[in-house]
C-alpha cells in the first residue's frame, strides 16, 4: 500500500468511526428521550409505562380544578369522555389553561394512580385543540390488549 | 377593485418568470448575449410586479378593506397602523407573498450583479432562480391568494393574534425569509455549475458573498425570534426545540457549513462536490422548513395553515426541485471531482471536519423533528422527543466543533506542522486555562463540568479569534475586513456559548406564591409584592401587579408584570417585567390569583448573561456582513 493510500484509508476510517459514534449517540439519546402519548383510558388500562415520563392529553373536566391552600399545588381531572384521570401539578399553569379546554400534561404516574405532571401545555391559540387530544377523543376505543380495532 | 390588480400583477409576474426561464436558458445554450440581457430585464419585472402585489396588499390593510378574507381575518379597525402593516405578513397567505417578493428581489439582485461569473453560468443561475420563483408564485395563485374576496363584508375584522402584536415580531419574519430565500442563490449557482460540469474558483467566491448575506439575515431572524419567545411567551426560555424553531435551525446549520466549505473551494479548488451538495442541501432545508410550517403537520404559533392542498403542493415542489437537483448532482459531480488528496494537518481538513460535525448536528435535529411526524403520519403511534434528546446530541458535538474553531483559524492551508501549530496555540491554551480557573473560582463551590466546558470553549474560541486577527494584522500591516468579519463572528459564537452556559447552569427559575407585602429573596436581590390593579389599554384590559426590586436594601426598580386580555380574543396574555442588564436579567411573570388573601403566583427568574445569547448572534450577523462588505470593496477596488 502506498503511503498516500494508507493515509487516505486512515482518514476515511477516522471519518467513518466518527460518524458511527455520532449515530450511536444519536440513537441512544433518541431512545432514552422518546416520549409516548396516551389517552386517559389507555392510562387506566395500564398501557402507559410506570417508570418513565409520558404525555397524557384530554379535556379538563369542569369544576375539577382544586388548589391546595398556601402552595402552588393544583389538582384537576382530565378525561377523554370515557375515563377520568387526576393530575397533580405544582407551578404556574399556562395562560390558556381553562376548564373545558384540551391540554397535554407531561409527567409520570405515581403508585396511587395519580398523574404527577412536571409540565402542562396549552398551546397559544384559543381555538386550538392539541391534535393528539382531538384524535384520542374521536378514535375508536382501544381493546384490552391496547390495540386499536 | 385594487385587489384584483394584485392578482393581475401576480399573474403577470408568473408569466414574466416563465419568460425569464426561457430567455435565460436559451441565451445560455446558444450564447446569445442579447437574450441574456432580456432575461435580466425579465428578472427585474418579476421583482417589480411581485412588489406591486405586495404593496397592494398593504394598502388593503391600511384601508381596512374587509371584503378581502385575509384582511378581515387578520386585522381590525382599532389596531395601530404599525400592526396593520405588519399584519400583512402575519399569516400564511401574506407571509408567502412577502417570501416570494424577497425571493424575486434576490433574483433581481443576481441579475444586476453577475460579478465574475461567466455569462453562461450567470444566465443558467437566473434560469434556475426563475424556476424557483415561478413555483412560489403559482403556489400563491393556486392555493394561497391573499386577495380572495368574501361574499359578505363584515363590519370589522377579527384582529391580529395578540402574540404577534409586537415590534420584534414585525421584523422576525422578513429577516428570516431574507435568509431562507437567499439560500436559493447558491442553490441555483450550484445547479448551473453542475450543468456545465466545470466549477471555477471565481464562482465559489461569488457564491460565498451571497451565502454570507443570507446567513447573516438567517442568524438575525432566528435570534430575534428567540428573544421574542423569551419576553413574550412568559416562560423565560429562549429556545424550546420546537419543530418550528428546528425548521429555522436546519438551514442555518447547513448554511454555516456551506460558508466554510465555500472558503475551501474558493481558496484551494478542492471539496468542490461537497460544497455543491451543501448548496443544494441548504436550500432543501429551507424548503423543508417551509413545508413544516405551512403544511399544517405542526401546530404552533407559527403554523399557519391546515389546508392539506398547500402541504401537498410544497411537498411536490420540494420533491421536484430537490430531487432534480440531486439527480443532476449524482450524474455530474463525478466529472467535477478532483482527487487532490488533503493533508491531514491542514486548514482544508479542519474545515472539512467542522463541516462533518455541523452536518451530523443537522441530521440529528432533522431526525428528532421528522421522526415523530412520520410515525404519526403512518399511524404507528404518537410520540415526541423533547429538549433532552436535542441537548444530549448538540451539546457534546459543540465541544469538538468549538475546539476545531480555535485550531481552524491558525492552521495553514495545504499542509501545516503540528509542532508549529501547537507553539502558536500554546498561549491561547494557557490563557483559556486561566479563564476557566477564574470562572471556577468565581462560582466556587458550585463548579460543574459543563461550566468548565462552556467557559473554556468560549474563552478558547474568543481568544484564538482575537489572537488570529492581531497576528494577521501585524504580519500584513493592515486590518483585512473579511478576516475581521470572520473573527467577529467567531467571537459572537463564543459569547453565545457563554450566554447559554451561564444562563442555563446558574439561572434561577422559581414559581412562587406571594401575598401582598411578602418578600422573596433572589440571589443578591429582594422582590416585594405590593399590589395588583385592573386597567385598560388601547385594545386590551389588563391586570397589573406592582413589585419592588431591592438590592441590598436599596430600591432598584418597580416591576409591573401584566396579564392582558385583548378585545375580541378570549386568550389572556402575559406581559412579563424584566429588569435587564448586560450581566443578568431579573424576570417576573404574573401567574394566577390563588386565594382570598390576595395571594398570586409569580414566575420569578434570574438569568446570568442571557443577553450574551442574542448579543452573540448579533455579532455573528454583523461579522458576516462586514466580511461581505470587505470582499465587495476588494473586488471593486
Amino acid at each position: 500500500m502506498s503511503p498516500l493510500r494508507r493515509q487516505r484509508l486512515w482518514k476515511i476510517g477516522l471519518l467513518l468511526g466518527g460518524v458511527a459514534l455520532a449515530v450511536a449517540l444519536m440513537i441512544q439519546a433518541f431512545q432514552q428521550n422518546m416520549m409516548f402519548f396516551f389517552s386517559t383510558t389507555e392510562v387506566a388500562q395500564g398501557v402507559a409505562p410506570m417508570e418513565r415520563d409520558f404525555r397524557v392529553g384530554g379535556m379538563v373536566v369542569e369544576n375539577s380544578v382544586q388548589r391546595e391552600p398556601g402552595s402552588l399545588i393544583v389538582r384537576f381531572t382530565l378525561t377523554d369522555y370515557n375515563t377520568p384521570l387526576t393530575v397533580e401539578y405544582e407551578g404556574i399553569l399556562p395562560d390558556l389553561f381553562r376548564e373545558g379546554q384540551g391540554i397535554v400534561a407531561k409527567g409520570r404516574l405515581n403508585a396511587q394512580g395519580l398523574f404527577v405532571a412536571n409540565e402542562v401545555l396549552a398551546k397559544h391559540d384559543e381555538n386550538y385543540m392539541p391534535p393528539e387530544v382531538a384524535a384520542s377523543l374521536h378514535s375508536p376505543k382501544p381493546t384490552a390488549q391496547g390495540q386499536v380495532e | 377593485m385594487l385587489a384584483e390588480w394584485g392578482v393581475f400583477a401576480l399573474i403577470c409576474a408568473s408569466w414574466m418568470a416563465l419568460l425569464l426561464i426561457g430567455l435565460a436558458w436559451w441565451g445560455a445554450q446558444h450564447e446569445q448575449a442579447a437574450l441574456i440581457q432580456l432575461a435580466v430585464a425579465a428578472a427585474w419585472s418579476v421583482f417589480l410586479l411581485t412588489g406591486l402585489a405586495f404593496a397592494i396588499l398593504i394598502v388593503a390593510f391600511l384601508q381596512d378593506d374587509f371584503s378581502l378574507k385575509y384582511v378581515a381575518s387578520h386585522s381590525s379597525i382599532p389596531m395601530p397602523t404599525m400592526f396593520k402593516v405588519s399584519a400583512a405578513w402575519g399569516a400564511h397567505e401574506g407571509s408567502l407573498l412577502l417570501w416570494a417578493w424577497m425571493l424575486t428581489g434576490w433574483v433581481a439582485a443576481v441579475a444586476a450583479k453577475p460579478g465574475k461569473l461567466s455569462a453562461q453560468v450567470h444566465a443558467r443561475t437566473l434560469a434556475v432562480l426563475g424556476f424557483v420563483s415561478l413555483g412560489f408564485l403559482l403556489f400563491i395563485l393556486f392555493t394561497s391568494s391573499p386577495f380572495e374576496r368574501m361574499a359578505q363584508i363584515p363590519e370589522d375584522g377579527l384582529g391580529l393574534n395578540p402574540l404577534l402584536q409586537d415590534i420584534a415580531l414585525i421584523m422576525h419574519p422578513p429577516l428570516l425569509y431574507m435568509g431562507y430565500v437567499g439560500l436559493a442563490v447558491s442553490f441555483a449557482l450550484a445547479l448551473a455549475l453542475l450543468w456545465q460540469a466545470h466549477a471555477p474558483r471565481e464562482a465559489f467566491a461569488w457564491a460565498r458573498s451571497w451565502t454570507l448575506v443570507s446567513w447573516a439575515f438567517l442568524t438575525l431572524g432566528i435570534a430575534l425570534g428567540s428573544w421574542w419567545a423569551y419576553y413574550e411567551l412568559g416562560w423565560g426560555g429562549w429556545w424550546f426545540w420546537d419543530p418550528v424553531e428546528n425548521a429555522s435551525l436546519l438551514p442555518w446549520l447547513v448554511a454555516t457549513a456551506l460558508i466554510h466549505s465555500l472558503l475551501v473551494s474558493e481558496k484551494r479548488g478542492v471539496l468542490v462536490g461537497w460544497t455543491l451538495l451543501l448548496a443544494i442541501l441548504a436550500f432543501a432545508m429551507s424548503l423543508v422548513g417551509a413545508f413544516l410550517v405551512r403544511s399544517g403537520v405542526l401546530t404552533s404559533v407559527h403554523a399557519f395553515a391546515t389546508d392539506p392542498t398547500r402541504g401537498t403542493f410544497i411537498l411536490l415542489y420540494l420533491i421536484v426541485v430537490i430531487g432534480a437537483a440531486l439527480a443532476l448532482f449524482s450524474y455530474q459531480a463525478p466529472k467535477l471531482a478532483k482527487t487532490k488528496p488533503l493533508a491531514f494537518v491542514s486548514k482544508e481538513s479542519a474545515l472539512l471536519f467542522n463541516n462533518v460535525l455541523l452536518m451530523v448536528m443537522t441530521a440529528s435535529v432533522l431526525l428528532g423533528t421528522l421522526y415523530p411526524l412520520l410515525l404519526d403520519a403512518l399511524n404507528l403511534g404518537k410520540l415526541s422527543v423533547g429538549p433532552p434528546y436535542f441537548n444530549a446530541i448538540i451539546l457534546p458535538l459543540t465541544v469538538p466543533l468549538a475546539l476545531l474553531m480555535g485550531v481552524g483559524v491558525f492552521i495553514r492551508w495545504r499542509e501545516d506542522r503540528l509542532r508549529r501549530l501547537s507553539r502558536v496555540l500554546l498561549w491561547a491554551g494557557l490563557l483559556t486555562g486561566l479563564c476557566v480557573l477564574m470562572g471556577a473560582l468565581w462560582v466556587l463551590p458550585d463548579v460543574e463540568g459543563w461550566l468548565v466546558a462552556g467557559v473554556g470553549l468560549s474563552a478558547w474560541v474568543a481568544l484564538t479569534a482575537s489572537y488570529a486577527l492581531w497576528h494577521h494584522a501585524r504580519n500584513s500591516g493592515r486590518l483585512s475586513l473579511p478576516s475581521f468579519g470572520a473573527m467577529l463572528a467567531h467571537i459572537g459564537f463564543a459569547m453565545l456559548m457563554l450566554g447559554v452556559t451561564l444562563s442555563s447552569l446558574y439561572g434561577v427559575e422559581k414559581d412562587v406564591r406571594l401575598a401582598p407585602g411578602e418578600h422573596y429573596a433572589l440571589n443578591q436581590y429582594q422582590l416585594s409584592f405590593v399590589s395588583v390593579a385592573q386597567d385598560a389599554g388601547a385594545n386590551y384590559l389588563t391586570t397589573q401587579a406592582r413589585l419592588r426590586l431591592y438590592r441590598g436594601g436599596e430600591l432598584v426598580n418597580e416591576l409591573h408584570p401584566e396579564k392582558r386580555l385583548y378585545i375580541g380574543h378570549k386568550m389572556p396574555m402575559s406581559e412579563v417585567a424584566i429588569e435587564a442588564g448586560l450581566f443578568h436579567d431579573v424576570y417576573v411573570a404574573l401567574g394566577e390569583p390563588l386565594d382570598d388573601q390576595g395571594a398570586w403566583s409569580f414566575r420569578i427568574q434570574y438569568k446570568p448573561f442571557i443577553r450574551g445569547i442574542w448579543l452573540g448572534a448579533l455579532l455573528m450577523a454583523i461579522g458576516g456582513l462586514i466580511a461581505v462588505w470587505g470582499r465587495y470593496r476588494r473586488v471593486s477596488a
